[in-house]
């Protein structure tokens, strides 16, 4: 293992702010896995950025002992691509949820991705509007009943994971507030990777919408409900996994194991440039009911929008020299009048 | 070249309007008109006018575009008022322009457009060549497209590359007119055409064509020179204002040793700004074409807790979507300067033509309290000077500025004496890079001078911080539903703002100090005020007036100018908003002269108007 240029502890990354989510809540520790992986991630506290929206998990800039922006409802993406485009040298996070991500922030969620800014974005998923105290939210259950929507909301949910491939995001990946290990794990996939990665984070909110993810986490019924994918690995799940994911004519499939031939099970490749897989695969499940992928959908190279403006900037001085104000006033052409 | 029966007329000052269909090259016309009268010496003022739609159907009303320079052997500060001369390349064009035409004016038909059909899709019933409303103007017509189709037969070019030409020959026939050597306007066709070497030959002969038939037709051997005018020595530069902006971010970013950014989203008459600074890479400018006004003010933002110099550009609908984001920069008192090109409103409006009416939103449209400084261009070589002002109000005092430009100032051009850019002021900014307190960072302690906070860049150890729109506890910057603090936070934001009375430009009084009538502008009314004073003043009609730069917060003697006059007159492009601040503030009994039909005021209009209140 190359050596770690800074390491922190963790209380090194709190701040000294008292954290005000709701006792139970899924955030604290979202805030745990992330201030520990933060600690051992080589990079300086002074050059890491969080930027984050309107919502509960907004507040989680005030909590890192780094710098940090708590912006607009929904303005996150766009703001931190200010800052990273500014000073690549940055490593930029966006805390931001379901509400704030895809509901008032959706276009520059999508822009951001597309533009392969290098942010890494994590949304948390609590499939409600919790800071305005239980409204249905973007990604929250046709039927559901709240506040808002007394007979139950009438509204086709955002499959976050489906929208952000089809924004062209370079990174997608899928966690669960209490998997810290999963988290932790995508979290380094994320640092590394170069241009925008989108995580999105199932997290409980016990006060409005309490074990909305349970079976992705309630020990009878998780084996059954997570389908873990693992790069380069054969995609089976459930107890002794006795299902297995196959693709046929492009699309994710569940089977049982026993009826396929081993050949026939899907291998996981992150790397696929065709988003076409990764798409199919996100359309197992529409929220966390049922059979569920987790892990890394798709992390493919391309150039980022930081870089690739940078690149244009260092081409122009080397072509044209760095800029002179009294050349730039002169450029379209003088006369002298004496 | 000189004609035996040529006579030349020297006259002190002209004012010619090209007008055409969208795609007949007006705009390129009057731009090398232009460009050659101010190599000439020249000095000059231009008004393009385009329609908002990009290709209206060929020859209706609907579809004509326009460009009118005035040139002088004196200093002038507008485009003149009505024409003297409108070269009219079809009947629509005629019919949208004739009723400015100046009596006994010029007019130069291009008598091959003036088919039937064009004259009915112009809106006329009889051909207005026989109807007689021609009468009372001195009617030349040009075969131009005959002209042009016999000039460039030699030339293997489809028949509608041959009539684009007809341009040339227009400006070929003017330049002849006024006197103007077709030399400048030759070299630029050599190098805009320079990989389309045939095209550069029948354009330079296109023009020749028009400049000969100027020789040749005895109608035209009266012709007219405008001589050099006196300005004062210098270099000078043609320059609208849409540039003048553009550069004077670029000067504030260097003098203040900080990289610009620009985030904006594509709005007329703004887009020019994001044109002119994504070509300036190597100043180290990023441009930042967003995904929509808010992301463009969002990123800025973000730029600037960053350390660039942020500007977000844009017109009035889009400075109301930018309204939250400008809030977010006020309360975490990061520097941004927010510009806002104004056009005529509301919603979608007049979006190729000028009003002031922004004003009374640049001082309040954001919910809460939230004052920012107000600063706006008088002329488009004034948009230098004001940008590089609104940046340096920026950063000094750590706030959001909003810049007001208009389209007359934008598009509008005029000779710049370029200055000298050593001359032009260092910029302070609040960089902190170490502790300022023994106990650790304070990002909320302010300068004792500016009340500025201190502005901490991330890359900088030990001083880690977080900014946001939630009400912030003195000094320590913390989250703080405090009362007594949301109290003080709120008056301090607005003290930071008037302070700034302290630190700008006292308002000048222009023209007789003596006389009993003040008038009192701000922004690009600027050289139709001044000459309408002036004509007056001429007259020995006793006026004066002053003209606001900053419009939050006003200049510190504006209470003491305003008391030396009986009546103050404010002439503006909306309904009276500056009015209202100024009789609200100054409890003055102030009297606007108004209009909002999406034309800038014409000096005689003014110089008329301001006679009349004066005589009352």
């Amino acid at each position: 293992m190359s050596k770690i240029p800074v390491t922190y502890k963790r209380t090194d990354l709190q701040s000294d702010q008292e954290v005000k989510w709701c006792p139970g809540c899924g955030d604290y520790t979202i805030l745990a896995s992330v201030q520990n992986f933060m600690a051992e991630m080589g990079i300086s506290k002074e050059k890491i950025v969080f930027v984050s929206g309107i919502g509960c998990a907004a507040r989680f800039p005030y909590y890192m002992n780094t710098y940090g922006v708590h912006s607009i409802h929904g303005r996150a993406p766009a703001v931190a691509t200010g800052v990273s485009v500014s000073n690549p040298d940055l490593s930029v996070w966006v805390v931001s949820g379901d509400g704030d991500a895809l509901s008032i922030g959706g276009n520059h969620l999508i822009h951001a991705l597309r533009k392969n800014v290098n942010i890494k974005i994590l949304m948390f998923n609590n499939q409600i509007y919790g800071l305005t105290k239980g409204q249905y939210s973007p990604t929250s259950e046709e039927g559901k009943k709240t506040k808002s929507s007394p007979f139950g909301s009438v509204e086709m949910p955002l499959n976050p994971m489906s929208l952000a491939i089809g924004a062209e995001a370079t990174f997608v990946a899928r966690s669960i507030d209490m998997d810290r290990d999963l988290t932790a794990g995508i979290l380094e996939e994320a640092k590394n990777h170069k241009g925008s990665a989108f995580v999105e984070i199932y997290q409980n909110c016990n006060v409005f919408n309490d074990k909305a993810f349970e079976q992705l986490t309630n020990k009878e019924t998780k084996v059954a409900n997570r389908i873990n994918l693992v790069h380069g690995e054969k995609t089976v799940f459930g107890e002794d996994g006795h299902k297995a994911v196959v693709i046929r004519n492009g699309i994710a499939q569940i089977v049982d194991t026993k009826d396929v031939d081993e050949s026939e099970i899907y291998v996981h490749n992150i790397h696929e440039e065709n988003p076409s897989i990764a798409f199919s695969l996100s359309r197992l499940s529409h929220g966390p009911y049922g059979p569920t992928p987790l892990g890394v959908f798709r992390k493919v190279q391309r150039d980022t929008f930081t870089e690739e403006v940078h690149g244009q900037i260092d081409n122009a001085k080397e072509q044209k020299g760095e800029g002179e104000l009294d050349k730039l006033i002169r450029s379209l052409g003088t006369w002298d009048v004496s | 070249m000189e004609i035996e029966n040529k006579t030349v007329e020297s006259i002190p000052a002209i004012t010619i309007r090209f007008a055409g269909d969208s795609g007949d090259g007006m705009q390129l016309v009057g731009t090398r008109f232009t460009d050659t009268s101010a190599v000439f010496g020249n000095d000059l003022a231009t008004l393009p006018a385009f329609p908002a739609e990009i290709r209206a159907p060929q020859g209706t009303i609907a579809g004509v575009s326009s460009f009118q320079v005035q040139i002088a052997d004196f200093d002038i500060l507008t485009p003149g008022d009505n024409p003297d001369v409108l070269v009219a390349m079809n009947p629509a064009a005629l019919k949208a322009h004739l009723h400015d035409l100046a009596p006994n004016g010029m007019l130069i038909l291009n008598e091959d457009a003036f088919e039937e059909k064009n004259i009915t899709k112009a809106g006329y019933k009889v051909d207005p060549r026989e109807s007689g409303e021609l009468d009372g103007y001195r009617v030349f017509q040009v075969p131009m497209e005959k002209l042009t189709k016999e000039a460039l037969e030699e030339f293997d070019l489809p028949g509608r590359a041959v009539l684009r030409s007809k341009n040339m020959v227009a400006l070929g026939l003017i330049s002849w007119t006024f006197n103007r050597p077709l030399e400048d306007t030759e070299n630029w066709i050599n190098d805009k055409f320079s990989k389309l070497p045939e095209i550069a030959k029948a354009n330079i002969k296109a023009l020749k064509t028009g400049y000969n038939f100027g020789i040749t037709v005895e109608a035209f051997h009266h012709t007219y020179v405008v001589e050099k005018a006196a300005l004062p020595a210098g270099e000078y530069t043609n320059i609208n204002g849409n540039i003048g902006l553009s550069w004077g971010l670029i000067a504030a970013a260097k003098k203040a040793n900080l990289d610009l950014f620009y985030g904006s989203y594509p709005i007329t008459p703004a887009s020019d700004i994001l044109h002119e600074l994504s070509k300036h890479k190597n100043f180290n400018v990023i441009t930042f074409q967003a995904e929509d006004e808010i992301a463009a003010a969002a990123a800025s933002v973000g730029a600037s807790f960053t350390g660039k110099l942020a500007v977000t550009g844009t017109s009035g609908p889009g400075l109301a979507l930018k309204s939250e984001t400008i809030s977010l920069a006020l309360s975490a008192e990061l520097p941004l300067v927010i510009v806002n090109v104004q056009r005529g409103g509301p919603s979608t409006g007049l979006p190729t033509k000028p009003e002031q009416s922004d004003l009374m939103f640049a001082l309040y449209g954001r919910h809460g309290e939230s004052p920012l400084p107000v600063v706006a261009a008088k002329s488009p070589s004034h948009a230098f000077y004001a940008a590089y002002e609104a940046s340096r109000i920026a950063l000094k005092y750590m706030t959001p500025v909003i810049l007001l430009s208009d389209n007359y100032v934008a598009t509008g051009s005029e000779p710049w004496n370029l200055p000298n850019t050593e001359e032009l002021s260092e910029l302070e900014t609040n960089i902190i890079t170490k502790l300022n307190t023994e106990d650790g960072f304070l990002p909320f302690l302010r300068n004792v001078d500016t009340f500025a906070r201190p502005w901490a860049l991330p890359g900088t150890p030990g001083l880690e911080y977080r900014v946001g729109g939630l009400e912030k506890e003195e000094g320590t910057g913390n989250v703080s539903y405090d009362a007594a603090n949301h109290q003080y936070m709120t008056d301090m934001r607005a003290w930071k703002v008037s302070n700034i009375a302290n630190d700008i430009d006292k308002l000048e009084i222009h023209g007789d100090e003596s006389a009993d009538t003040l008038v009192l502008g701000w922004g690009s009314t600027y050289g139709g005020i001044t000459q309408a004073v002036n004509r007056l003043n001429e007259k020995g009609v006793k006026v004066a007036s002053a003209h606001f730069v900053h419009l939050n917060p006003f200049p510190d003697n504006t209470l003491e100018v305003i008391s030396k006059f009986k009546k103050v007159i404010i002439p503006e492009l909306n309904t009276g908003q500056l009015l209202k601040l100024v009789r609200e503030a100054f409890l003055v009994d102030a009297r606007g002269i108004n209009k909002v039909s999406g034309e800038p005021f014409t000096a005689q209009e003014l110089t008329d108007k301001i006679e009349a209140i004066i005589n009352e």
